[in-house]
């Protein structure tokens, strides 16, 4: 659970458990930056913030066992396997090595990649790539993972399978913060935030902030505040 | 990126151009005079008023002096018989035994014609002081020889000299190369981002970096030990498992520099920039190519700061001369002060923010 957090141009949110959170904005306008933030590698100027109940500047490392994290460019090791890259990442959260095994095998499972776990992930699709990397961030069952444009160039199924995903990891307890620019993606969100210019201009339910405004889609809502 | 590319040539140029001299100067010249008479006194002499030679002891044993060759502190012995003078006198002729530090072929070479003229020009001197002194007109003249010894590379052998360096070399550049580009790397693909985010402390990924590295220096040796035995016939005369554990020691030294480099680099291409402004001063001046006797002071402080310098030593000390630990115990201790501190500051130079 989130505790108020202002950073960037002044924000302030809070989280709860389980939730999917959708943070949008336009490019630009600071979303990654405050992810940054929340997860430990950039230090906010001013402001407070707790993540999973821990305070991001004195117990970062302590944030960091809590938290997944995917960015917005494909950060796992292209020159390992698929098995290999879960293998090295559950290794790192200190995941035993029974543990990393069944994970792997079930994950490469659900994934569907039993023929190819044995390939480079450098050698993959975009849209696999996404998917393996997020079964990575909720390897070792972080109760908030962050996805930062998880589903940027990716094909509309995949997108779809992706969600899929997102839904069945919330629905197990995990809170799920991600940012997208894709509207129909903020409908499935629980909630949205939408940030113009570094600040939040609303916070709500998909469904209240289209009757705030009065209009059909998340689409309309984003252009009405994105054009100020 | 704009002040590296110039000033890092400039740099180079001027401390390179100084420092990098194949003069065989200051040559370190130690002696045993068993007759110490006033003739071989004045002998002593000439090579102290020589620029050549730096007289830096006087043994009263041969069993001290060759101790101090092996230890590298001492590169041409003279040994002055007993009974010189007299002989001198009686027989107008006299032979006096030179010990030179053969490793550097080159040198030894240019050492042993440095000792060859002042022995003619002392033959001469010696010529007309008893020619003033005597009423004779004919003086025999006089004649003393040098009897030289070769030690460690008897044929003066170049191989000899150069694998050990050129393998000290290699196993230094492939190391420093591959750490120095490693974690900047990363960087770039976005891979260091995605560990930053893991609880995984500092102390762990350096290790986790040196450790492939170091494995693949150890490959390295013992790749180019074999060709150096094999290809080359260089002899191997010391313990191999001095050479290893020294060697392994001396690889982390480099794979610190390297890391603390990538640490500091946001591009590969600057981490290489830096890799190879350091890699062209640590070869030049590691006594490798010129000896760092011949250096101004100055440049020889600053290869107290040039690990390749210990190695290249270490490397011909034990490989040639038969070095144990004891002999090599200023180097070992140098290098391993220097892997501590270099990879103190790759830690924590690393950094988990951005």
């Amino acid at each position: 659970m989130f505790g108020d957090f202002i950073a960037v141009n002044a924000i302030n949110f809070e989280v709860k458990k389980g939730e999917i959170f959708g943070f949008l904005g336009a490019n630009g306008a600071g979303k990654t930056t405050a992810i940054k933030m929340l997860i430990g590698i950039s230090h906010p100027t001013s402001g407070n913030a707790t993540i999973a109940g821990f305070d991001i500047y004195k117990n970062t490392e302590d944030i960091k066992k809590n938290i997944g994290y995917m960015s917005q460019k494909f950060a796992l090791y292209d020159d390992l396997t698929v098995r290999e890259n879960i293998t090295f990442f559950g290794g790192i959260y200190g995941l035993s090595r029974k543990r990393i095994k069944e994970k792997s095998t079930t994950l490469i499972k659900e994934l569907g990649l039993e023929d190819v776990s044995k390939n480079l992930v450098g050698s993959l699709p975009l849209g696999w790539k996404q998917k393996i990397a997020f079964s990575v961030a909720l390897l070792h069952d972080p109760k908030i993972v962050f996805l930062d444009e998880p589903t940027g160039g990716v094909d509309p199924i995949t997108r779809r399978q992706f969600w899929e995903m997102i839904y069945k990891a919330a629905h197990q307890g995990t809170t799920i913060f991600v940012t997208t620019h894709y509207m129909d993606e903020a409908e499935y969100c629980d909630r949205v935030s939408i940030m113009v210019n570094g600040k939040i201009e609303a916070l709500n339910t998909p469904k209240k902030l289209k009757s705030q405004f009065n209009v059909e889609s998340m689409n309309d809502v984003f252009l009405n505040l994105a054009r100020g | 990126m704009l002040p590296i590319i110039f000033v890092m040539p400039l740099i180079q140029l001027l401390i390179l151009a100084n420092a990098a001299t194949f003069d065989v100067k200051n040559i370190k010249f130690g002696y045993i005079d068993n007759d110490r008479s006033s003739t071989s006194r004045a002998l002593i002499e000439k090579f102290n008023a020589s620029s050549y030679f730096n007289i830096v002891a006087n043994y009263p044993a041969q069993k001290l002096a060759k101790e101090s060759m092996q230890k590298g502190h001492v590169d041409v012995l003279l040994e002055i018989p007993i009974h010189f003078e007299r002989d001198l006198q009686n027989q107008k002729y006299n032979s006096l035994g030179v010990t030179v530090n053969a490793i550097d072929g080159a040198a030894a070479g240019v050492e042993n014609v440095y000792i060859t003229q002042i022995i003619q020009s002392f033959n001469k001197k010696l010529k007309i002081d008893v020619t003033q002194a005597s009423d004779h007109l004919q003086v025999q003249p006089f004649n003393i020889t040098t009897i030289p010894s070769f030690w460690y590379n008897k044929t003066l052998n170049y191989k000899t000299f150069m694998v050990p360096g050129i393998l000290v070399l290699l196993v230094t550049m492939i190391t420093l190369f591959l750490s120095g580009m490693n974690i900047v790397r990363e960087k770039e693909i976005g891979t260091l981002e995605q560990i930053n985010v893991t609880p995984i402390n500092k102390s762990q990924f350096i290790i986790g970096k040196l450790f492939p590295f170091w494995i693949i220096g150890l490959g390295l040796l013992t790749i180019g030990l074999l060709i150096a035995k094999l290809v080359f016939n260089v002899p191997m005369v010391g313990s191999l498992a001095l050479m290893y554990f020294y060697t392994s020691i001396y690889i982390l030294v480099v794979l610190g520099i390297g890391l603390f480099i990538s640490n500091f680099t946001d591009t590969q291409q600057q981490a290489m920039f830096i890799a190879w402004f350091f890699m062209v001063i640590f070869i030049l001046m590691s006594g490798l190519f010129t000896p760092i006797e011949s250096m101004p002071k100055w440049a020889q402080y600053i290869t107290e700061f040039n690990p390749i310098k210990y190695f290249v030593e270490v490397m011909r000390m034990v490989m040639l001369k038969g070095a144990g630990f004891n002999d090599i115990l200023p180097q070992f201790l140098k290098t391993l002060a220097y892997a501590t501190i270099m990879n103190t500051l790759a830690v924590y130079s690393y950094k988990k923010t951005n």
